[in-house]
């Protein structure tokens, strides 16, 4: 029988050591159901991807605070794509401004969450887009 | 155009995408993995699969990282599989146990797998071999599998490992709790871990007593060792693998063959139970059926008697059932 479960990443880049907003979402998709690997503070964006990498998950979960968004996140989905891992969702939350989160959602497979969402509304969100791409566990 | 590399070519050639995604297939039950290891599975069984379970908090992540740093520092390579326990109300996982292993993510000669035990109907025990077959046909040298030591699932996983690891602290019960808990059988060393707090000595003590009790055992048979480590302060770590080393140095002429046959034994038993129980409950109607008999008042006894007898007098060349049907 074919289970698949959906799998994120949660990680932190960067140096800001603020990671309540991370767990609290961490500990919402859990308890939707999700398998949620929280990685800890202070990765760096190889790390990250290279644990997305290791442990195949389907999204990776970002929180922002430092301000770096805009460097991070590109740099995040390179080494993601390096990985063969171009199409994995990649979620973000923090301080963003609209015109920012607008121009990292351009590049696609990208969706950000500002302060004061529903945090029922991410895992919402995670849930239809995952259900929409089908067998996400295919031949690599 | 040639068609795309096949995934069981891409794990030898060292591709570690190739891992992550046949651990996701086993996880899931997905047939592609079954497939995938009737072709690798003549070619493992050269790494050393060292089981950690514990109490919770005992610093079982800790002694693993302390142990992949002493394996680095010796030029092996090591694959780790975390296991934590997933949520049954909800389903959800939250994994945490890289946070004290992160420094190792970007070591190309360490790769760190979680995995969540899930509903633990035979499922955990089975994608946690799974697991360990994949990372071993991949050619790291020592696979390690950690895990909390709570429940069936999780003692199934931890002894299909070469080597078992218990690893108990001061502070968290005393021996006495280690041996009700049934975590002392399983092991093949037992670690103190947080050597340097108060009441270590007295457990280190309980727990030699303990073994001695046990150890009414045939001349040359193992005697489990208590070993003493600080893992947060990289202490004694060389005492934990020495004894590894020693353990493994045992299991020579035969018996690891022996261990290991008997570890497959026990999976190809396991895939049996779950298949025969999915075919007959979902495929025959059996849930069905069991349901309208208890709910026309059978005794649950009678009604898996009847049931039992019934698949047992299918079977070819019938022979005596040890189960506890009704007559």
């Amino acid at each position: 029988m074919v289970q698949r479960k959906i799998r994120v990443l949660i990680g932190k880049p960067g140096l800001d050591g603020h990671d309540r907003g991370a767990k609290t979402v961490a500990s919402v998709l859990r308890d939707s159901g999700m398998e949620v690997i929280y990685t800890g503070l202070h990765q760096t964006p190889e790390m990250i991807a290279e644990a997305a990498a290791q442990e195949d998950v389907d999204v990776v979960g970002l929180s922002i605070l430092s301000g770096a968004h805009m460097q991070l996140f590109p740099r995040v989905r390179e080494e993601l794509a390096a990985r063969g891992m171009g199409d994995v969702l990649l979620v973000g939350g923090g301080i963003i401004p609209a015109d920012d989160m607008a121009q990292l959602e351009s590049q696609g497979f990208t969706k950000l969450f500002g302060p004061g969402t529903n945090t029922e509304e991410i895992a919402k969100w995670i849930r239809e887009e995952m259900e929409r791409r089908g067998d996400s566990g295919g031949d690599l | 155009m040639e068609a795309k590399q096949n995934i069981v070519e891409r794990l030898r050639s060292g591709d570690r995408r190739a891992v992550a995604r046949l651990i996701t297939w086993a996880e899931a039950g997905d047939p592609r993995f079954a497939r995938a290891l009737s072709m690798f599975y003549s070619s493992i069984g050269s790494a050393w699969r060292v089981g950690v379970t514990g109490p919770p908090g005992a610093g079982k992540s800790t002694l693993v990282n302390e142990l992949a740093i002493a394996h680095r520092a010796a030029q092996k390579t090591v694959g780790i599989l975390a296991v934590d326990p997933s949520s049954p109300f909800t389903g959800g996982a939250l994994l945490g146990d890289r946070i004290r292993m992160e420094d190792r993510t970007s070591d190309p000669g360490v790769f760190i797998r979680s995995m969540a035990s899930r509903d633990s109907h035979g499922g955990l025990a089975r994608a946690a071999i799974d697991a360990c077959d994949v990372m071993d046909a991949y050619g790291f040298d020592e696979v390690i599998v950690e895990t909390v030591g709570v429940g069936q699932a999780e003692y199934d996983v931890v002894s299909a490992a070469d080597t078992v690891l218990v690893v108990l602290c001061p502070g968290a019960g005393d021996g006495i709790q280690a041996m009700k808990s049934g975590l002392l059988e399983v092991a093949d060393v037992l670690v103190v871990n947080k050597s340097d707090m108060p009441g270590a000595d007295r457990l280190i003590v309980d727990l030699e007593e303990a073994v001695e009790l046990r150890s009414r055992k045939p001349a040359g048979e193992w005697t489990v060792p208590v070993v003493a480590c600080s893992a947060g302060r990289g202490q004694g770590i060389d005492a934990v693998l020495a004894a590894v080393e020693a353990h493994r140095a045992h299991l020579a002429d035969g018996r690891l063959e022996a261990r290991r046959g008997e570890m497959r034994e026990g999976q190809v038993r396991r895939l049996v139970h779950e298949g025969l129980e999915s075919e007959l409950w979902h495929g025959h109607g059996y849930a069905e059926r069991s349901a309208e008999a208890l709910e026309s008042g059978a005794a649950p006894y009678d009604v898996a008697g009847e049931i039992l007898a019934e698949i047992v007098g299918r079977l070819p060349g019938r022979g005596t059932t040890r189960t506890g049907a009704a007559t």
